[in-house]
């Protein structure tokens, strides 16, 4: 699944990054920052209720496809900067995390 | 356990990078700089990545526990050498530190998602050798090698 697919079909808002053709190969849904450094794979999905900028250097550091923030929590305008100047693409939704999980694996991501 | 020692034999390039203490609207800045580096010498991705976790670690390390500190990155022909050295305030039981859940992180830390008493173990595992050296009220200097 391609990460505009999420935007196209399921609704998910665009927060910031032009990477929309990513594929989603992985899924992860964790919010201590080093339990992701260890278990995240490149190309992920990561849900997280984190939004403060430093999971900007993680999904980067770790080459995710995007950061998915989950039950419409908000995200400051300088976070979406910071995502925007580091290429980094984040989604929100006002869906929770078994759902997001749901419409993934529905795609094809197991 | 090798003891810490700044080997500068073979070095093709040094990075240095000053990490200030309480520094969390940039956290993470100095690693994302080594990669980037790191990625235009055309350095395989999954050894890039261990070294993204390596440096990630220890900058993070060095913004919620450290009085400040440095990273500095000898980039070698057969390896990347990763030393992490602090101005304080050291580890009281470095073994303690070293097991996996163990994190004396603040709650303000803990908040934003650090403190999952992964760094350190994290670090180890990704280095093809790794040396702390802690004296308490001294500091602590960490060195991480990662091999191509």
């Amino acid at each position: 699944m391609q990460v505009k697919t999420l935007i196209e079909n399921h609704g998910f808002s665009h927060l910031s990054g032009n990477d929309l053709d990513r594929e989603i190969s992985n899924v992860y849904s964790c919010d201590l920052l080093s339990w992701v450094m260890a278990k995240g794979k490149h190309d992920t999905a990561w849900i997280t209720v984190q939004t403060h900028n430093n999971i900007l250097a993680v999904a980067s550091l770790l080459e995710f496809a995007c950061i998915i923030i989950p039950e419409n929590i908000s995200v400051e305008q300088e976070i979406i900067d910071k995502a925007n100047e580091q290429g980094v693409v984040m989604l929100s939704t006002q869906l929770e995390v078994f759902e997001i999980f749901k419409i993934l694996y529905e795609a094809g991501i197991k | 356990m090798n003891s810490y020692f700044k080997n500068e034999e073979n070095l093709a390039m040094k990075l240095h990078y000053d990490i200030l203490k309480d520094d969390f609207s940039r956290a993470g800045e100095a690693s994302s700089k080594i990669k980037n580096m790191l990625r235009q010498l055309a350095i395989d991705a999954n050894i890039l990545r261990r070294i993204a976790i390596a440096t990630y670690e220890a900058e993070i390390n060095l913004v919620i526990h450290s009085m400040g500190g440095t990273i500095e990155v000898f980039i070698k022909p057969e390896c990347v050498e990763i030393y992490i050295e602090d101005q304080g305030p050291g580890i009281e039981n470095v073994e303690l530190a070293m097991t996996k859940g163990y994190s004396t992180a603040t709650n303000v830390a803990r908040e934003m998602g650090f403190g999952a008493g992964m760094g350190l173990p994290n670090m180890e595992k990704v280095s093809d050798e790794f040396v702390i050296e802690s004296t308490l009220n001294v500091g602590t200097n960490i060195k991480m090698v990662v091999n191509y």
